[in-house]
């Protein structure tokens, strides 16, 4: 755990130091401010030590060198510059903290665009969400406090420190040998807490993650009538959250008292030594001379403003250590996320295809999505240039497996894909999915416009191009009914659009595409026949000299493929054109004629 | 944030007992001042090292009181804090809940989700240092002006003039800022909903090859939001240097007043210090509740998006409470079990009507299929049966009575409904059938086999006995979130067998058998169809094989009843129902 912190804390550093110009000058400002803010005090002792009695104040500076009127004029000016200093420095803070929050969570999101789609499959979006929003939040937070806490108090303390010894020595000691005690305090409650922390974290995440979940089918849930089930489950993470929540603020909160109570202290000392020292007065003798000499009432007061002074970082410090406790905590859920294992490397001299000619060979591929676990084994196929290939089978039996191997959002544990004669691995994966069109029954649209989502594949299409495509597609029609036409902003959560509707978007972007390889899973399944009758029209003019992979249920749509695979457990059972096939009375002779049962 | 103050109720005696020690504590550290003036002007000019060391005892004593004081404090304010908090959650949870498909429609997911998680956390921070430190500064504030008129009145006038200066600029942000946080915040809502889009679609945009132009569009997001909270924070930093400026100023102008005042007799040295003690420790809490501000500003910012979801009321008017539709009361009239009167129905802020003038009746036990082109208002239709939306227009009644009238719960309780997305949920085959169990009916905890029973029937009918059996546990087998270790075809047998479980009396398919095959769907039919003589049924589907036999086929053709009949009737009278029909069958190829 400690080593893990370690190197969290490096990882943060390492991304401060992209802006390490401005961290100069914001430790220059600090210093600035500091030294500035400690040096008022001493004007002010001055001050006071021109105060002495009725008829014994120095105004013009008679008794000593300076008198309150000139003083009154430096003490001015330092409050200008100090507030000047300030407000840059906190400033430069604000432009750190927020550029390197910035930076992580454009990490995050990058790597979420290159984690295996297993990672993907495997968590839930809430979860990854919170640590990209939630867990960068707490981050920031912690962060900006650290900084423009952190620096000034570190340096006040030295400041302090210097100043407090040009003006006395003894009690310049007392103070640096009892302040150390907070800083115990401090640490002790830190180490306490960051498991507390890290189970709140943790916790939360899960709240997340059932929120995500629920809320996001909200719609379900309410139709199922579930809203108490649901609720109790919250409650039960809730009641959790609440108990871990309050442990982890209540002991973390308890910094503050204790090293304010250690300050007190030495203010209480100071004040003690200090007077006595101030009694003592003109004969500095043995002990007193000793411990720095004698003091003024003014360098008393001086001191006892110091005395907060120099305390105040340290409960500042344990109060920002604490909260950096709880950034770091998040800071780590971030970096898992960044640090996750990503999809295996590209190859570091891909092979490119410059024209895809169509044939896809499969040699003996196996895969399973858990070890051990057999999904697709020793599986063959040969796919000629142009050649349109239908897969059919029972549900579950890898007709969707197979396109996650063909786009490699998934690896083949052994075996190899062949593309126009090329090994897919050798391919980058870009390069591979060009050659693809796809269409999946799950329909996804960005949020954006209408024709944004139409070109997603194809940016430069021009306005006609975008429309050939939707008229293609079948989705004019519906587009041009909408309010805003090709520019009405569309998004995944919204309702405005039927599922069908959304299809035939998608469908849309593909027709936009023109790619040399088709793969539809599904991609009508929510279109009605008589809408799908025309777009197999301009889909059987798009597959013309294609190679194209159909999963689909309606047979219909199955019967013109040239070669109809069915496949059961991963396997393909049979093989042949729908002739053929029917003629052997087999399994798809079964399927095909079962749909006319009643 | 008012509006949510109601959820501190609970803990009325934490809120109160939290500020009250802080203040207590804040009263013994106001006396520090006059016990150190006490030993320069006794202890120090009276050269008296015994009255020294009794002033530094009381020093301590004061530092020990106070410790304990601050603790206590900090004990109640955590307790009160995450307790409000998790009130607060549960409420604005259920509350989401209780919202209708239309407010769901209006929100979005993501707002909803922010709104769960990051507000209610800013919140609780806030409210947590609101009880801690919001009344201790104010109050160390006025009480080192009190003890400054104790001292010297013409001097104390100083602070008089100095306080509400200084309230005016940190308030004065204040106010300008909590509207530059919201919209700090909504910039932070479309990075979320940015980056949850990114995980639903991930298989769309890494078909495409749109990796990099999803990360710049995520960057520029990304990039407006650093840049708006990089102006709020310079903004915000202000507070800091302009209060410094005001107080330290102030401390000039103390100390010459009172260096006059000790000239002509009037004060003494050591209350000199006294005043400009007092005036630092002003400056020290300003600074504190300053920072303090900029925390609270976020959270009344969140507080408020809370507040307005919390406003916002369902638009569903409820049902009579007291009403239960399975008393076996006579129906009101004698019509059928289901009637849909003249129905017409437009989705808010949409311009054209969904569905205009649908008017069709059922009777109990019949199968009905709803067949029509996409976007034609099939499942629009079948949403108003549930009341997740309300007709504009007209009237639909089930059992006599307007859907209206019956209470939510026991109107949908009668209803099992297959979506045409089917949602599982994280958790067990069982859990997940058990939502559709109706509450009461079910073991709370663990299984009884009368259950199991019931469970493994309603597998069977939706077809999904098989794969559930050689799933790993079985009913145990752990189903992830999203179904994603299922199929789409698993998935949606499995929502079937949740609908078919609780034996509803209106069952409702959705075109929920499209990732089905032929043969698994007629048998699924039949099992439906089997199950129980009572069982109205709704299929909505694009087959026609699907609803061919059903008693009653409504066609629906943009939003308008094309044609309502059997198939042998609508064969022969029913345009749009002979095109859909051959263009799936070729003539004469049935059977």
């Amino acid at each position: 755990m400690r080593e893990g912190k370690k190197g969290t804390l490096k990882k943060v550093l390492d991304h401060i130091s992209r802006y390490r110009w401005i961290l100069v000058i914001s430790i220059l400002l600090a210093a600035l401010t500091v030294a500035l803010t400690l040096y008022f005090p001493i004007l002010c002792g001055r001050a006071i030590d021109c105060i002495i009695g009725p008829g014994e104040v120095d105004f013009t500076g008679w008794m000593v060198n300076e008198g309150l009127y000139a003083l009154a004029k430096k003490m001015a000016v330092v409050i200008l510059l100090t507030a000047l200093a300030q407000w840059l420095m906190n400033v430069c803070n604000n432009q750190i903290t927020y550029q390197v929050i910035r930076d992580v969570r454009e990490e995050a999101f990058e790597k979420i665009q290159k984690l295996p789609l297993k990672y993907i499959d495997g968590h839930s979006y809430g979860d990854i969400v919170s640590r990209i929003i939630a867990d960068v939040d707490q981050f920031a937070d912690g962060l900006l406090m650290g900084f423009t806490q952190l620096f000034t108090g570190v340096i006040t303390i030295l400041g302090t420190l210097g100043f407090m010894l040009s003006i006395n020595v003894g009690i310049t000691l007392l103070v640096v040998v009892m302040t150390p005690l907070s800083l115990f305090v401090a640490k002790f409650i830190a180490t306490r807490t960051h498991d507390m922390f890290l189970l709140q974290s943790k916790t939360r995440g899960e709240q997340t993650a059932l929120i995500d979940e629920m809320i996001g089918n909200q719609k379900v849930v309410q139709a199922y009538g579930q809203e108490n089930r649901v609720l109790g489950r919250f409650d039960e993470i809730n009641g959790r959250l609440e108990k871990c929540s309050l442990r982890a603020i209540f002991f973390s909160s308890l910094t503050n008292p204790c090293t304010r109570f250690v300050n007190n202290m030495v203010y209480a000392g100071v004040a003690i030594l200090g007077a006595c020292l101030a009694i003592g007065g003109g004969h500095a003798t043995g002990f007193i001379a000793f411990l720095g000499g004698a003091v003024t009432v003014g360098e008393l007061s001086c001191l006892l403003s110091y005395a907060n002074q120099y305390t105040k970082p340290f409960n500042e410090i344990s109060g920002v250590i604490t909260e950096l406790q709880n950034a770091l905590a998040c800071a780590s859920r971030i970096f898992e996320l960044i640090e996750e294992e990503p999809q295996s490397p590209e190859p570091e001299h891909p092979a490119v295809v410059e024209h895809f000619d169509g044939s896809v060979t499969l040699d003996h591929v196996s895969f399973s999505y858990v070890p051990g676990q057999h999904l697709i084994e020793d599986f063959n196929l040969r796919v000629k240039k142009g050649e349109r290939v239908a897969i059919v089978g029972p549900t579950g039996c890898g007709k969707t497996t197979l396109i996650n191997l063909l786009m490699r959002f998934y690896d083949v544990n052994s075996g190899r894909i062949f593309v126009s004669g090329t090994d897919i691995m050798e391919m980058s994966r870009a390069g591979l999915r060009d050659g693809y069109g796809m269409v999946l029954q799950e329909t996804w649209l960005k949020t954006g416009t209408i024709r944004e989502n139409i070109a997603m594949a194809r940016e430069d299409a021009t306005e006609e191009e975008v429309m050939e495509a939707a008229k293609a597609a079948h989705a004019h029609s519906f587009i041009k009914r909408l309010p805003q036409g090709y520019d009405t902003v569309v998004s995944e959560d919204g309702d405005s659009l039927s599922q069908g509707q959304k299809q035939l978007l998608c469908i849309a972007r593909v027709m936009l595409a023109l790619p040399p390889m088709l793969i539809l899973d599904e991609a009508t399944s929510s279109i009605d026949t008589r809408t799908e009758l025309k777009i197999q029209n301009a889909f059987a003019k798009m597959m013309q000299g294609r190679t194209s992979f159909i999963v689909a249920h309606r047979l219909s749509t199955i019967k013109e493929a040239d070669i109809i695979l069915v496949m059961k457990d991963g396997n393909i059972i049979e093989q042949g054109d729908h002739r053929k096939l029917l003629s052997q009375g087999g399994f798809y002779a079964n399927l095909y004629n079962s749909q006319f049962a009643k | 944030m008012r509006k949510l103050l109601v959820y501190l109720k609970d803990y009325k005696k934490e809120s109160v007992l939290g500020p009250l020690f802080k203040l207590l504590e804040a009263s013994f550290e106001l006396f520090v001042p006059l016990v150190i003036a006490r030993i320069v002007d006794t202890g120090i000019s009276g050269k008296d090292y015994g009255f020294v060391w009794k002033m530094g005892g009381v020093l301590l004593l004061l530092a020990a009181v106070g410790l304990v004081c601050s603790v206590t404090a900090q004990y109640f304010a955590a307790k009160a804090a995450t307790g409000f908090a998790t009130s607060l959650r549960h409420s604005l949870f259920s509350h989401i809940q209780s919202l209708s498909y239309t407010e769901m429609d209006k929100l979005g997911t993501a707002a909803m989700i922010t709104r769960m998680t990051s507000d209610i956390n800013q919140v609780q921070s806030g409210v947590n240092l609101v009880l801690r430190l919001f009344l201790r500064s104010p109050f160390i504030v006025f009480g080192a002006m009190i003890m400054a008129f104790t001292i010297d009145v013409k001097a104390a006038f100083i602070f008089v003039v100095t306080i509400p200066l200084l309230s005016i600029v940190v308030f004065g942000i204040m106010l300008i800022s909590i509207p530059l946080y919201k919209k700090v915040q909504a910039g932070l809502d479309r990075v979320l909903g940015r980056t949850r889009e990114n995980l639903t679609g991930v298989r769309v945009i890494r078909a495409f090859n749109r990796e990099d132009e999803e990360l710049e569009a995520f960057a520029e997001e990304n990039q407006n939001l650093t840049r708006m909270q990089m102006f709020v924070g310079r903004f915000s930093a202000c507070m800091n240097p302009v209060t410094y400026i005001i107080v330290n100023a102030a401390t000039v102008v103390l100390i010459w007043t009172g260096a006059v005042r000790v000239d002509n007799g009037i004060l003494t040295q050591g209350e000199v210090i006294a005043l400009v003690n007092y005036m630092s420790q002003i400056l020290v809490e300003l600074v504190k509740l300053a920072n303090l501000i900029i925390t609270v500003t976020k959270a009344f910012a969140c507080a408020d998006r809370i507040a307005g979801v919390l406003d916002m009321e369902s638009s569903l008017p409820r049902g009579e409470a007291d009403f239960s539709p399975r008393d076996g009361e006579k129906r009101q009239d004698g019509g059928a079990y289901i009637q849909f009167k003249h129905v017409d129905f437009s989705y808010q802020d949409a311009g054209a009507d969904a569905l205009t003038d649908i008017d069709f009746t059922v009777e109990k036990g019949q199968t009905v299929g709803i067949i029509g082109g996409t976007g034609s208002g099939k499942t629009t239709l079948v949403h108003l049966l549930p009341r997740f939306y309300d007709a504009s227009k007209g009237e639909v009644l089930v059992d006599g009575r307007s859907v209206r009238e019956y209470p939510l719960a026991a109107l949908r309780a009668m209803i099992g409904i297959v979506m045409q997305k089917s949602v599982l949920f994280h958790g067990t085959v069982r859990e997940n059938l058990r939502w559709g169990i109706v509450d009461g009916e079910s073991e709370p905890q663990g299984t009884s086999p009368a259950e199991d029973e019931r469970m493994w029937e309603a597998l069977e009918i939706a077809q999904a006995k098989e794969f559930v059996e050689k799933k790993e546990g079985g009913l145990a087998f752990e189903i992830e979130q999203g179904g994603k270790n299922l199929s789409g075809g698993q998935r949606q047998r499995m929502a079937i067998a949740r609908a078919v479980v609780r034996r509803p009396e209106i069952l409702i398919l959705d075109d929920s058998a499209s990732a089905l095959d032929f043969a698994t769907d007629a048998a699924l039919r039949r099992a439906i169809r089997n199950a129980s003589e009572d069982m109205t049924v709704f299929i909505v589907s694009q087959r026609a094989a699907s609803i061919m036999y059903a008693d009653k086929i409504l066609v629906l053709d943009d939003g308008r009843i094309a044609g309502q009949g059997t198939h042998e009737e609508l064969l022969k009278s029913c345009e749009v129902y002979q095109e859909i029909y051959y263009s799936q069958f070729e003539r004469g190829e049935q059977v």
